[in-house]
């Protein structure tokens, strides 16, 4: 077993997490100041602290953006008293908060972040771990971010959080397979037969360095879009934690210290699947579709290209906050039908449609 | 009742429209111009709100450009003030002023600022035009005691009043000429 590798390996995992979480946090930031200017009125622009607060100028611009707020919500959670109701499932109580947690967070060693130019002019994409079955990784892990929800709303042991988490539960199966489906023409696309790539999305990165899937598929761009919001409970398709909107759906009966893991996991969740749309359709970490990449050499080259995909990232972050607050939400039953009825024959069709066009484009030597 | 009806023709959704994705497309372009609107909030203590004239804040007591106190304590303020927020201590003018005419000033003032309703009957009933509600609306203290206005601050809070009676100037300058007109 080769140590340093692991180390690496492990150093880069815990600079994903610190970014991802300190990300999650600022999206629930972000979301409060962009949901306020479309509803014609500031986010929060006052939360300050002690010492930091008052430097001249950054201290108040940094008050006036908001982003104090983050330590303030972060520190509440941390200081609440943690209270366990009498009436709930001890055990599943506890663990679903840590099960809810888990699953946005280990797709991230799939994700190819950045791309360095080596001084011989190969480009290696860094990624923590370059398996050929990616894709399959993060498929695996978002399906059992399910059993956060369900648990939770099963070990509440009340009516309204195990509604919410049977109907967040069927939810998220049902637009499972949209994306499952979803996703198999841009594989399809990029590998050529007797390619050894298979899943892997590093893959897909370097292929998307002329042309991104955004244009050359567009309904599969705009189906694993629906499917993805669908996946993370986020509005339109948020029924399971708004559904019951007075009470709060699957976490109702959780405070303090856990109902931050669920808010956080939840944000974790819509930064790793928007991070997954800009690999899989938007180009990753490459410049502009058709340009060459202006990334230099070394390591400012993969610095640069990990900030234009968390720029991209952040980016479809605004998309999501953006449609979440145009949008109403569906009833429980526009939900199914249009999972099952509506998004599901069109993505078969799609990817049959996908198919013939590239048996009709290969060439027959590559055949 | 009976009235005209208008029918509303409601045409079929076409194609495109069936998906909801256009609809959805303007209604982000709603929100988005929306966004970039100028914001409806107002940040309060920094920014405070436009007072229209005539608005009923504190009551305070007034000066005339002389600067002598108008008020002569006649309690018809405290005689009407429906909540008995006021309570005057008549006295008599100190002497060697140059206003022994006018016979009667204040000893003490006081307004209850926690029993005042803001009302203004003070004002409208003063015949000195001496006591006036004024814009300030935002009072508070630490105690009871320090919400009990009295004389002193009363006329602090008032200022000078702008205006060309002159009263009790105009009653001494017409006895010294014969009492003509007064």
């Amino acid at each position: 077993m080769d140590w340093i590798q692991l180390a690496i390996g492990a150093g880069f995992g815990l600079a994903f997490i610190i970014v991802v979480m300190s990300m999650a946090g600022l999206t629930v930031v972000a979301e409060r100041k962009f949901c306020g200017f479309m509803q014609g009125r500031l986010g929060p622009n006052r939360t300050t602290i002690p010492i930091l607060g008052s430097i001249p100028f950054f201290g108040r611009m940094i008050t006036r953006m908001g982003l104090f707020q983050l330590v303030a919500d972060g520190s509440k959670f941390l200081f609440k008293e943690e209270v366990l109701p009498g009436h709930v499932n001890k055990f599943y109580y506890n663990l679903a908060p840590v099960v809810a947690l888990i699953p946005p967070l280990v797709p991230l060693v799939v994700l190819p972040f950045g791309q360095m130019t080596l001084a011989d002019g190969t480009i290696r994409q860094l990624i923590i771990a370059n398996v050929d079955i990616g894709m399959l990784v993060i498929l695996a892990f978002s399906s059992l971010g399910v059993y956060g929800t369900v648990l939770a709303g099963w070990a509440a042991n009340s009516k309204y959080p195990f509604m919410g988490g049977i109907r967040a539960s069927a939810q998220m199966i049902s637009y499972e397979l949209t994306m499952g489906l979803a996703i198999l023409p841009v594989f399809l696309w990029a590998n050529v037969p007797g390619s050894t790539e298979g899943l892997s999305i590093a893959n897909i990165v370097v292929f998307q360095q002329t042309h991104w899937f955004v244009y050359l598929q567009p309904l599969t761009a705009l189906l694993f879009l629906v499917a993805l919001f669908a996946e993370t409970n986020r509005a339109p398709f948020d029924m399971a934690e708004s559904e019951t909107d007075l009470v709060g759906g699957f976490h109702t009966e959780y405070g303090a210290f856990k109902f931050g893991i669920f808010f956080v996991s939840e944000y974790a969740h819509v930064i790793v699947g928007s991070g997954l749309f800009v690999l899989l359709f938007l180009g990753g970490s490459n410049f502009l579709p058709m340009l060459a990449n202006p990334w230099p050499v070394g390591i400012a080259g993969a610095i640069l290209s990990s900030l234009w995909f968390i720029a991209k990232t952040s980016a479809l972050v605004f998309f999501f906050i953006w449609i979440r607050w145009t949008l109403p939400r569906f009833r429980y039953d526009q939900v199914m039908n249009l999972g099952w009825k509506m998004l599901l024959p069109v993505a078969i069709a799609n990817l049959v449609f996908v198919m013939v066009l590239l048996a009709w484009l290969t060439p027959v030597a590559a055949q | 009742m009976p009235g005209k009806v208008k029918e509303i023709e409601r045409k079929p959704l076409n194609l495109a429209e069936k998906t909801f994705l256009p609809q959805i497309v303007g209604g982000l372009k709603v929100t988005l111009s929306n966004m970039l609107r100028k914001k409806v909030t107002r940040e309060y203590p920094d920014v405070l709100p436009p007072i229209p004239p005539g608005y009923r804040g504190m009551p305070t007591l007034v000066k005339d450009p002389d600067g002598r106190e108008k008020c002569v304590s006649c309690q018809l303020c405290e005689f009407v003030c429906p909540p008995k927020a006021i309570r005057i201590t008549p006295g008599s003018i100190p002497e060697g002023s140059g206003n022994e005419h006018i016979e009667k000033a204040p000893q003490e003032f006081e307004i209850d600022m926690l029993r005042c309703i803001y009302c203004g009957m003070c004002q409208e009933v003063c015949p000195e035009e001496a006591i006036f509600l004024q814009n300030k609306f935002t009072l508070n203290g630490l105690s009871r005691q320090e919400l009990v206005f009295n004389k002193q601050r009363l006329y602090e809070a008032g200022g000078i009043r702008e205006d060309e009676h002159f009263k009790w100037k105009k009653k001494k300058e017409a006895e010294a000429h014969g009492n003509a007109h007064h």
